[in-house]
């Protein structure tokens, strides 16, 4: 009996247990290991040793020119393309909301940036904002539009290249959005809309009245996951613009991924990995009020 | 009013077609480009279709450029990711949809924290740790943490679906002498199907699409993924775009039928979490 006891208790433990285990090696050991690291000046070479510095590695993060730089762009890339994917998303579900057919069909359309690979849209972006008077945007905004009498050299010039890089971070997300508003838009209760239409609200009164402030629990759900995702953003940066010219379009994920594997700063990086960590998990505590748990995807 | 709704109906469909047409555009011309010489990659005016079509890039890429090669070794890692990260994740889920044990919640919040942690914030310990383990340049390396980094969402969204399932009809087999094992692989497993495959789905994008890790432990060429591939590419040769989009679309035409045919499962696991709040 007793044996059949111990069993059962170590029943679900054994279930756990296979996946546990590359948790804890390949994620839990590691969070642990870089905060050890980020607290020395870390030698790659083993058997060497790693003087340990303190927090000193987190003052030098908010003294570096570049850092600062770096967590300056990331902010306004975050600003700029979570509220472009919001807007879009929110109206493109809007529209298919209300049409009748072909919502499928569009849904489907809207949805194919979002499960492409972020190496290959972030090349096509490259290739359509090439500086050339044959690049597409150029030949779009020059020849056919006439809105720009020169071509530009979109890559050059930080302000340009950004604009490069919100479209791409816009157009890759409206789609994800639009899924999200549009499921709730459907279950949304039917009868809220019915009783306003017999009191005879128009149109846009329900959807500022009604549809939007019963979205709004959503709205902030997405407003955060974009966030979230937005502050994590990486390979366009890396693959576009390469951080450059002269680092001046660094974002965090990128400036600590040279200081780690170009500059072989391992205790520097491992206190940026922290630094934008711990940014990441202010703002999903705060979802965590906000709202049930969710998860989070591509 | 019945006019009204069709001039409606008109202004929506031709909003979203507008929309649509620059969500497809870079698409059409990805393909375009992947179709066209290396003269015309930058003529001017720049041509959707292309003047004088040709398949070389596609030929070239998946012969004499090694792709051939990098899809299998992304094919390899995604299957044997995906696999391993549905049966440990659903595993997972089931302790923690079907036994009350002490350390239930502390287990639940480590994989909830798992997935909204930044996966590139560890990349230093677990290059080191890689190094340790004698995983640098192999693809083992990359399907070791492959499966760490999803069986977080997996599990996530295998539990919620196994809650909702009701207890009678396992706990009729208990009675009737059923092992736990016979009842996860027996019982729930099977009814799963749906979950599972939404669970799949975003194991096998997340291995596919993968790229940093990949980038930064594949050493040799023969072991590149198809992100690190393209991208490597494109790193030497510059202007050759129409091989680096035939090459792109290569990696990507699989992944948009599947999400074209399994549509429903990507939805049902995006929204899964997001609505029932």
């Amino acid at each position: 009996m007793q044996t059949a006891q111990l069993r059962k208790r170590l029943t679900p433990y054994l279930f756990l247990l296979p996946g546990m285990a590359f948790l804890m090696v390949w994620l839990v050991y590691p969070m642990g290991h870089a905060f050890f690291i980020s607290l020395r000046d870390w030698n790659p070479v083993p058997g060497q040793p790693s003087p340990f510095v303190g927090l000193s590695h987190y003052g030098q993060a908010f003294g570096d020119a570049t850092f600062r730089l770096a967590l300056k762009n990331t902010a306004l890339y975050v600003a700029i393309t979570v509220l472009g994917q919001l807007i879009l998303g929110v109206g493109v579900a809007l529209l298919l909301d209300r049409l009748l057919r072909g919502r499928v069909f569009f849904r489907t359309l809207y949805y194919l940036p979002v499960v492409t690979s972020w190496v290959v849209v972030s090349l096509l972006f490259k290739y359509l904002f090439n500086s050339s008077p044959a690049g597409m945007i150029n030949y779009l905004l020059v020849d056919v539009s006439h809105l720009l009498a020169q071509p530009v050299a979109w890559l050059n010039e930080p302000g340009t290249a950004f604009i490069a890089l919100y479209s791409l971070g816009i157009w890759k997300g409206v789609g994800w959005t639009m899924v999200i508003i549009l499921a709730a838009l459907q279950s949304l209760p039917e009868d809220c809309f019915q009783a306003a239409a017999i009191d005879g609200a128009s149109g846009l009164q329900s959807l500022f009245y009604i549809t939007l402030p019963l979205l709004l629990p959503t709205i902030v759900l997405v407003l955060i996951m974009l966030t979230i995702g937005g502050f994590q953003t990486y390979i366009p940066i890396a693959l576009v613009t390469g951080g450059g010219p002269l680092h001046r379009t660094e974002v965090l994920l990128t400036y600590m991924y040279d200081q780690a594997f170009s500059d072989l700063n391992y205790g520097y990086a491992s206190a940026q990995a922290y630094i934008l960590a711990a940014i990441v998990f202010v703002i999903s505590q705060a979802q965590l009020r906000l709202h049930r748990p969710v998860d989070i995807l591509a | 009013m019945k006019r009204r709704n069709a001039i409606h109906q008109a202004i929506y469909v031709i909003l979203l077609s507008l929309g649509g047409l620059a969500t497809i555009f870079p698409f059409i011309y990805m393909i375009s480009t992947s179709l066209k010489g290396p003269v015309y990659v930058f003529e001017l005016p720049p041509r959707l279709i292309p003047s004088n079509p040709t398949l070389q890039n596609f030929v070239s890429a998946w012969t004499s450029n090694n792709f051939g090669r990098y899809f299998l070794n992304s094919l390899g890692v995604t299957v044997v990711t995906t696999l391993l990260v549905v049966w440990l994740g659903s595993m997972m889920a089931f302790a923690l949809a079907r036994f009350e044990f002490a350390l239930k919640k502390p287990l639940y919040y480590l994989v909830m924290f798992f997935m909204m942690m930044p996966a590139m914030s560890l990349i230093v310990p677990q290059f080191i740790l890689a190094a340790r383990l004698k995983q640098v340049d192999t693809l083992s390396g990359l399907v070791l943490l492959y499966v760490a980094q999803n069986i977080p969402l997996a599990t996530f969204l295998l539990r919620g679906f196994l809650e909702q399932v009701p207890r009678e009809i396992e706990e009729a087999a208990l009675i009737d002498g059923a092992s736990a094992w016979d009842v996860y692989w027996r019982i729930l497993l099977p009814l799963s199907k749906p979950a599972l495959a939404t669970a799949a789905i975003f194991a096998s994008l997340g291995a596919w699409d993968e790229y940093v890790w990949a980038f930064t432990i594949i050493n040799t060429p023969e072991k590149r993924t198809l992100p690190v591939g393209i991208a490597a590419f494109h790193g030497v040769h510059l202007s050759d775009w129409g091989l680096v989009f035939a090459a792109s679309l290569i990696a990507v035409v699989p992944v948009m039928v599947l999400f074209i045919a399994l549509q429903k499962y990507f939805i049902k696991g995006m929204t899964a979490g997001a609505l029932k709040g």
